[in-house]
């Protein structure tokens, strides 16, 4: 950890000079053969690599109108060019969304295009040399997937998009990233992420019983497998025994026992998090996601409720319906996804986030807080790129900003908010999404968190702020790692329930 | 001459609606398997109208990013739309009411578009991040568009052709007789290049145009959660289980 020194903060808002080649390098560990054949990829790169590749990316052009349409319609504009926080702490000029996109777009041209088969020169088109696929894995492991450029484009060309695409063509030729693989075949075999087995979660849930009772004196339950409970809770394993993510489960904990609400987690689906996602993997996606729904039908809950974590939200709001049904508004003839849908009570959103359920309860006044006890914090908010551009919150578009600030304000005395510029759907990525949250991409890491890094100063300066509240297990991590080296402390950063949990008045309503 | 140039107009416009027709066509069957709209999205499908309206009107997005390049490129496309209508003139007989109001304007807006191509060009060539980016191809279609504007604005202030003639020669092109064109070389390079433009338009960036509309990212509702949005690949999954 020594080893990496913060970059210096300048003057916002920055467009830094080009520094070619400053990221170039060989990318994140490549997975093993063990981890890539569990998940049914190809041990290690194949020979007839090049053709297969070609014929991935045909397939995924016919199978994605996202990466057809993007892939055509990029005219250089560089709108976009000076968005990335990758490129703002880098200043690589392949860190550009453009320049990225353009590494595959390149090859694109050149094998499917008329112009780029005739004039590749003209046209940018370049053949797929083994140097070419060394770039797409450094480079396509140097995007987090957080759609800031999408919000620029004039044709909302996204480039989480292609990112996904080129990982997926890397996964399909035995060339993948060991970090994501590693994690997905933790899921399947464990049901979680960090390969937390059931009877040491079991084990850490009573610890956390004890723990409450001790601070509280009041009898809070973290309850597991439960049969016939109304809520079935669904949160990154971080939340488990991370800190400060910790903190925020606790957080939930008060605000079912506050509300009367009866709840239960799942053994066997203990992780709110789907790296299928990250490499742009429908099947893996889809797969991770049926582990819900299987805990949904076996446990027989009424509601799905997910916690603090960024792309997990994305993908429950917005995928978890076409994945695994759960949702509303199925086809009556679609069996798979009304068997799910009947069962659900569809008074609530399936499924929920735990902000719009502590939010709901807040605005029923069925919440009591004490503020002061927050008044030690100093509050700003940092918006989790995947809850900020890929989903909602509440009835409205924007929902998913307000309602995360509300929560704060009404839990506490003290909130500032970080230059418009950089929040709200202009958010920067923490500079550990997408994948990208491990040691060996360390210095990226640093780099990518200076964008986030500069504007937290300013309000530390100008208002004292000394909390920054997030809700995002991969937010939570990154920073936690990474603002030591900028010099805050790491305690500065966690969740909002963690400052619901300080606040909160348990045993009036009970 | 005017036999080839007949010919190449043919061709050009042929490859122009076949070659995009194609396209558009390859767009509209491949799914979108997600729900992927950047977010804050509209929630209805009037609200999608009304984004992809202000998208394809006023830039919006682009507007958010750069306030230069929002500029030049609205001024470009705006210009180069008025003088798209104005030169309807050609085509039409007689000229609709609406068709002649515009003529002036239309003139004008010939050297807003020539403006605006210009400083585009200028910022690819001057700013590091945009000149990094470019290809030989990204030069070479402003050039295309400044050749055409540039060829259409002599014939209208210094050296006229016979317009009369030339609105003969397209009426006639659209009724398959081949009739007289001036000869003259500003006029024979401004419909060359714009026959070259017509043919590259469905194999290039130009698919800019038709692409936006197809971007899920901006032509989805956010309704997720309310309905579900299953692909005809990602359904046959299911039926396999």
């Amino acid at each position: 950890m020594a080893d990496y020194t913060a970059p210096a903060y300048r003057v916002i808002p920055i467009i830094p000079a080009l520094k070619p080649g400053a990221m170039e390098g060989k990318g994140p560990f490549v997975s093993s053969d063990k981890i890539n054949e569990a998940l049914g990829f190809p041990g290690h790169l194949v020979d007839d690599w090049h053709d297969k590749a070609i014929a991935k990316m045909g397939e995924l052009l016919g199978k994605y109108r996202s990466l057809r349409v993007f892939l055509d319609a990029c005219v250089h504009c560089g709108a976009c060019s000076d968005k990335c926080h990758y490129f703002i702490g880098t200043q690589d000029p392949k860190n550009m969304p453009v320049a990225r996109q353009d590494l595959l777009r390149s090859v694109y041209r050149r094998y499917f295009t008329l112009p780029g088969k005739l004039f590749p020169k003209l046209v940018g088109a370049r053949d797929l040399t083994r140097e070419v696929l060394d770039e797409w894995h450094n480079y396509y492991h140097q995007c987090s997937e957080c759609r800031r450029c999408s919000v620029f484009c004039p044709y909302g060309i996204d480039t989480a998009e292609i990112t996904m695409a080129a990982r997926e063509i890397l996964d399909s030729i035995g060339y993948s990233q060991k970090y994501a693989i590693e994690i997905i075949g933790k899921v399947h075999r464990i049901g979680n992420n960090l390969g937390l087995p059931g009877p040491a979660l079991i084990d850490t849930l009573e610890g956390l019983e004890e723990d409450v009772k001790e601070a509280t004196g009041i009898d809070v339950r973290f309850p597991i497998d439960v049969k016939g409970a109304e809520v079935l809770l669904i949160t990154p394993s971080a939340d488990f025994f991370a800190e400060p993510h910790i903190d925020s489960l606790i957080g939930y904990a008060k605000v079912f026992h506050a509300t009367g609400t009866s709840w239960t987690l799942s053994s066997m689906s203990s992780e709110a998090g789907n790296f299928g996602m990250f490499i742009g993997n429908y099947d893996q996606l889809r797969k991770i996601a049926l582990r819900i729904r299987e805990a949904a039908l076996e446990l027989g809950v009424k509601r799905i409720v997910v916690g603090e974590c960024g792309h997990a939200w994305r993908v429950a709001y917005s995928f978890w319906n076409t994945l695994s049904g759960v949702g509303d508004g199925s086809d009556p003839t679609d069996r798979f996804a009304q068997m799910l849908q009947k069962q659900l009570d569809h008074r609530y959103k399936q499924p929920t986030h735990i902000c719009e359920f502590t939010w709901d309860m807040i605005e029923d006044e069925r919440l009591t807080f004490d503020k002061s006890l927050n008044d030690k914090h100093i509050i700003t908010f940092h918006d989790s790129c995947n809850v900020a551009r890929g989903s909602r919150m509440g009835d409205f578009a924007g929902g998913q900003f307000e309602i995360p600030r509300n929560i704060i304000k009404a839990v506490a005395n003290h909130y500032v908010e970080m230059d418009p510029r950089t929040t709200r759907e202009q958010t920067f990525c923490c500079g550990g999404g997408g994948g990208l949250l491990t040691d060996d991409l360390m210095e990226l890491r640093v780099k990518g968190a200076l964008p986030r890094m500069e504007v937290l100063q300013q309000v530390v300066d100008e208002h004292g702020v000394n909390f920054m509240a997030t809700i995002c297990a991969i937010c939570k991590a990154q920073f936690t790692k990474v603002m030591p080296i900028y010099g805050f402390d790491r305690r500065m950063v966690g969740g909002v329930h963690q400052l619901v949990s300080n606040a909160i008045v348990l045993g009036k309503n009970n | 001459m005017n036999t080839l140039l007949a010919i190449l107009f043919y061709l050009a416009t042929l490859l122009f609606v076949v070659g995009l027709a194609h396209r558009i066509r390859i767009y509209a069957v491949t799914p979108a398997p997600l729900k992927i709209p950047t977010t804050p999205a509209p929630t209805t499908q009037a609200g999608v109208v009304f984004r992809m309206t202000r998208e394809v009107v006023f830039f919006e997005s682009l507007f958010k990013a750069n306030l230069w390049t929002w500029g030049l490129g609205w001024l470009f496309h705006a210009s180069l739309a008025l003088v798209l209508l104005r030169h309807l003139r050609y085509f039409t007989e007689p000229v609709w009411a609406w068709v002649a109001f515009i003529q002036p304007f239309g003139l004008y807006a010939g050297i807003t578009m020539l403006l605006g191509l210009c400083g585009l060009w200028a910022r690819r060539l001057l700013v590091e991040r945009i000149r990094y980016i470019s290809t030989p191809s990204d030069h070479l279609m402003l050039l295309l568009l400044i050749v055409i504007a540039a060829s259409g604005l002599l014939m209208q202030f210094v050296s006229h052709t016979d317009v009369i003639a030339v609105k003969g020669f397209f009426q006639g092109l659209m009724q398959f007789s081949i009739q007289p064109l001036p000869a003259d070389a500003i006029l024979a390079l401004h419909l060359l290049s714009v026959a070259v433009l017509l043919v590259i338009f469905p194999f290039s960036k130009l698919l800019h145009a038709p692409g936006v509309f197809f971007s899920p990212t901006r032509n989805q509702t956010d309704n997720p959660r309310e309905k579900r949005h299953l692909s005809a690949w990602a359904a046959k999954m299911e039926s396999e289980n």
